[in-house]
């Protein structure tokens, strides 16, 4: 076991933080949140600078071949400073479908605009029906001219920065009824290919999304990423990767909500003292600690089994991560709040946008209701085994039998 | 950043399971199973097979029989320990009285004590608490007068679990009244046959006898048996705190909790089908294996952090927090497994003197254990005293 950063993974971290320290301060992200796009076009410049754009990407294609600690070391400081840019969608979601699924050629193409910031990605998966399955879709990709061509049509929501994107990931079924596991596609669209439209909104945490129709969307064969009909692994894989990202901004998020926190029971006076003396407040602040520090140690382990290629462990633990983490995220939140008093239900105090943040990290790609269900499912087949397993390992004792009797006569 | 074991570090484990498969005696083995509890000459005959194989000290320091386990090792030995089941070796021997007197015993003391103590040869209790002195343990007033080359000493110990069964005990007595209180704290070795000493049984809400309180009337202790310097008793003990952080979480006892849990859950029918099957019975088991895999992770987190001897890591209270919730909540989920079941009490089967009088074996010690686990969250400076510290400390406030 090894818990230490290597001195590359210490620079970007040093660097990432000076850079947000320096640039993202609170007053900074509200102006760009109330502004359009809703981000800062200057910050992305600056992130293609600091390689973080091209960071997963393999070198080979134009990338810098990071690995998933480099991806959580970035997403926690994006937490840490709730940033509003286009990081998940472009570089993580759309940019892991291409990294994971595209051929040579399109990596070729596309790799190394992503990573000089010129161009932003969407991924067009989501669609209203599914909810959290992510084989649920009803989008279709017809095959025309013998396959040269095909013909999309469908309607995807919750696209995460679907409004700038240049370009879209979207996935669409080929062949079998909706939710079946096989017959699903990637396709790499331009944004403003004609049948396409966009309605766009706020999110609740301020972050921007569109609703994206396809009508007769017409698309050559060049822009599917990967092969017909098999794409659903990859995007399993895509999605476990973001969310072992998501739970590192989430720890990210509330270990700066949990900080600020601290800061102002030390300064608040009530009752003639700082509110900081007070022993209850003393022990939840304290219980918001060790929520975070078991968090981030989920948030490590789903960070080191998101490049698992065993598809059942990796999701079991990146379910595992995200149902604690979804779950301790709000309750930061609510606390962080409650502890900050009247001035924490206000727009103008950093607590509640953290809070919303949260909530959103919470519910994408599944709740942690949702993906405790997951890890009870994968964990009730696993277990069928293991019984297996641990009854033939006492079987070597003799006096086990009797073990086996006295369970024999429930 | 790997969370991985090593492969040296999987070998180690493989070799530790081996000797726990084949050197824990059946019979000690079926009782750790079933939740028994164990007599003073299973314990010491378990401590001795342990000491015969180089393994009843890990954490000691090697020239006093300790191994020089990595903290990552200890960690596995310990989980595997748990998991066996084998029967943990007595705590207040390993885990305290040896470590202090390694660090502040004189060679003499170190040689009289230290072998015996590790071959559970010498059982010791700990005379810490006293009726006036829980948590707030610097308020002790069992008092220690000088006379010639011995103390005298008066007063009432509270919680000296296992004195009943115990040949030393460890002991904090006031040497300076007027003192502010942590300093005027002195740490005495003394034999329980000393003439004076009255061992009171206190039976738990677990049914068992473990613990009781301790009377001490003009009990003569050798000027011989202080450890370290008069009124310095506080730094000694104080010293513990922290110290055994490798075992201290105790996830093996909790997942070993979990697996027998679902082992039962398996073969106990709920409505015409096994209760494992049940949805709601398997999201509780995920939620506390999620637990205890965070768990594991952030101790190991916390053991691999570069430390200081005797100056631990203040987060440490986490595992203690933590470990002792989840404890509880293993040994909740066992309860709720067993059902009905669990609801018979057997006295004499709990302590591991007679047979089951009915079917029901497996169930009998599971209500039990889970009321005794109440106490991990207690002992050792309760979970609200691990909160202050970790206030203090790491948030500052």
């Amino acid at each position: 076991m090894d818990f230490e950063l290597t001195s590359d993974q210490q620079m970007l971290q040093d660097g990432l933080q000076r850079l947000l320290g320096e640039r993202y301060d609170f007053e900074h992200r509200k102006a760009q949140l109330f502004g359009t796009p809703g981000w800062s076009r200057d910050m992305w410049s600056r992130y293609a600078e600091m390689g973080l754009l091209g960071l997963p990407f393999a070198e080979a294609d134009g990338g810098l071949g990071g690995g998933p600690a480099d991806i959580m070391i970035v997403s926690e400081a994006f937490g840490r400073a709730l940033t509003l840019e286009p990081y998940i969608s472009t570089v993580l979601l759309a940019g892991g479908c291409l990294r994971l699924a595209g051929w040579p050629a399109q990596r070729a193409a596309l790799v190394p605009r992503i990573a000089d910031g010129s161009v932003l990605l969407a991924f067009a998966h989501v669609e209203r029906q599914a909810r959290y399955d992510l084989a649920d879709v009803r989008t279709t990709a017809q095959s025309l001219h013998g396959g040269a061509d095909w013909t999309l049509n469908g309607a995807k929501s919750f696209v995460l920065h679907g409004d700038t994107a240049d370009k879209l990931v979207v996935s669409a079924r080929v062949s079998g009824r909706e939710r079946e596991r096989s017959g699903l596609a990637l396709f790499l669209v331009d944004s403003n290919t004609p049948g396409i439209s966009r309605r766009v909104y706020v999110m609740q945490d301020g972050t921007r999304a569109a609703d994206i129709t396809f009508s007769n969307v017409q698309v050559s064969n060049d822009t599917l990423l990967g092969r017909a009909g098999h794409a659903l692994p990859v995007i399993e894989r895509v999605v476990d990767c973001t969310i072992a990202a998501l739970c590192a901004e989430a720890v990210g998020a509330m270990t700066r909500a949990h900080e600020l926190t601290v800061e102002y029971l030390k300064v608040r006076k009530q009752f003639g003292t700082t509110i900081g003396s007070f022993q209850a407040l003393q022990h939840r602040a304290v219980d918001m600690l060790v929520m975070i520090e078991q968090a981030r140690s989920l948030s490590m382990y789903a960070t080191m089994m998101a490049a698992e290629d065993d598809s059942k462990a990796r999701t079991c633990a990146v379910s595992a991560a995200k149902a604690y983490v979804g779950r301790v995220g709000k309750l930061v939140g609510e606390q962080a709040i409650q502890l900050h008093g009247g001035i924490g239900v206000t727009e103008e105090c950093a607590v509640g946008h953290y809070y919303r943040r949260l909530t959103m990290i919470d519910v994408l790609f599944g709740d942690s209701g949702h993906h405790l269900g997951v890890v009870a499912a994968a964990q009730a087949r696993a277990f069928d085994a293991q019984v297996t397993a641990v009854t033939a390992a006492e079987l070597r004792r003799d006096f086990v039998n009797e073990l086996v009797r006295a369970g024999d006569g429930l | 950043m790997d969370l991985r074991f090593t492969d040296a570090e999987l070998a180690f484990r493989e070799q530790v399971q081996q000797f726990f498969r084949t050197a824990v005696p059946p019979d000690i083995h079926r009782k750790c199973v079933l939740g028994q509890r164990l007599s003073k000459p299973e314990l010491q005959g378990w401590t001795r097979i342990l000491f015969e194989k180089g393994w009843a000290t890990p954490a000691w320091a090697p020239e006093w029989g300790g191994t020089g386990w990595s903290p990552v090792q200890q960690y596995i030995f310990k989980e595997e320990l748990h998991m066996a089941p084998a029967p943990e070796p007595l705590s207040f021997n390993v885990n305290m009285i040896g470590p202090v007197l390694i660090a502040f015993g004189t060679d003499e003391q170190k040689r009289r004590f230290l072998p015996s103590i590790a071959r559970l040869d010498y059982w010791f209790c700990q005379g810490f608490s006293e009726p006036g002195a829980g948590s707030d343990l610097a308020s002790l007033r069992t008092s220690a007068r000088l006379e010639g080359d011995h103390y005298v000493v008066n007063g009432q110990k509270l919680w000296t679990s296992t004195a009943h069964h115990a040949d030393w005990c460890f002991l904090l007595v006031r040497t300076d009244p007027e003192a502010k209180k942590q300093q005027g704290i002195t740490y005495l070795l003394m034999d329980m046959k000393s003439p004076g000493v009255t061992v009171r049984p206190i039976v738990t809400i677990d049914g068992h006898h473990e613990t009781n309180e301790m009377f001490l009337e003009n009990v003569r202790i050798p000027v011989a048996n202080r450890v370290g310097e008069e009124n310095k008793g506080w730094d000694y003990a104080k010293y513990l705190l922290g110290h055994e952080r490798s075992g201290i979480a105790r996830v093996g006892i909790s997942k070993m909790r979990v697996r027998r849990a679902k082992e039962l859950a398996a073969r106990i029918d709920a409505g015409g089908r096994p209760l494992s099957e049940d949805r709601g019975f398997r999201e509780r088991v995920a939620l506390l294996e999620i637990e205890l895999k965070a768990l594991e992770i952030t101790q190991m987190r916390l053991i691999s952090a570069a430390t200081v001897p005797g100056k631990p890591d203040p987060k440490s209270s986490i595992l203690k927090m933590k470990g002792s919730e989840l404890q509880q909540a293993a040994a909740q989920l066992l309860l709720e497994t067993a059902g009905y079941e669990a609801m018979e009490f057997d006295r004499d089967f709990l302590r591991g003197a007679a047979e089951a009088s009915g079917p029901n074996d497996w169930a009998l010690t599971i209500a039990p254990n889970h009321y005794w686990a109440r106490h991990v969250s207690i002992v050792g400076g309760s979970n609200e005293i691990q909160r202050n510290i970790l206030a203090k400390t790491v948030l500052g406030l």
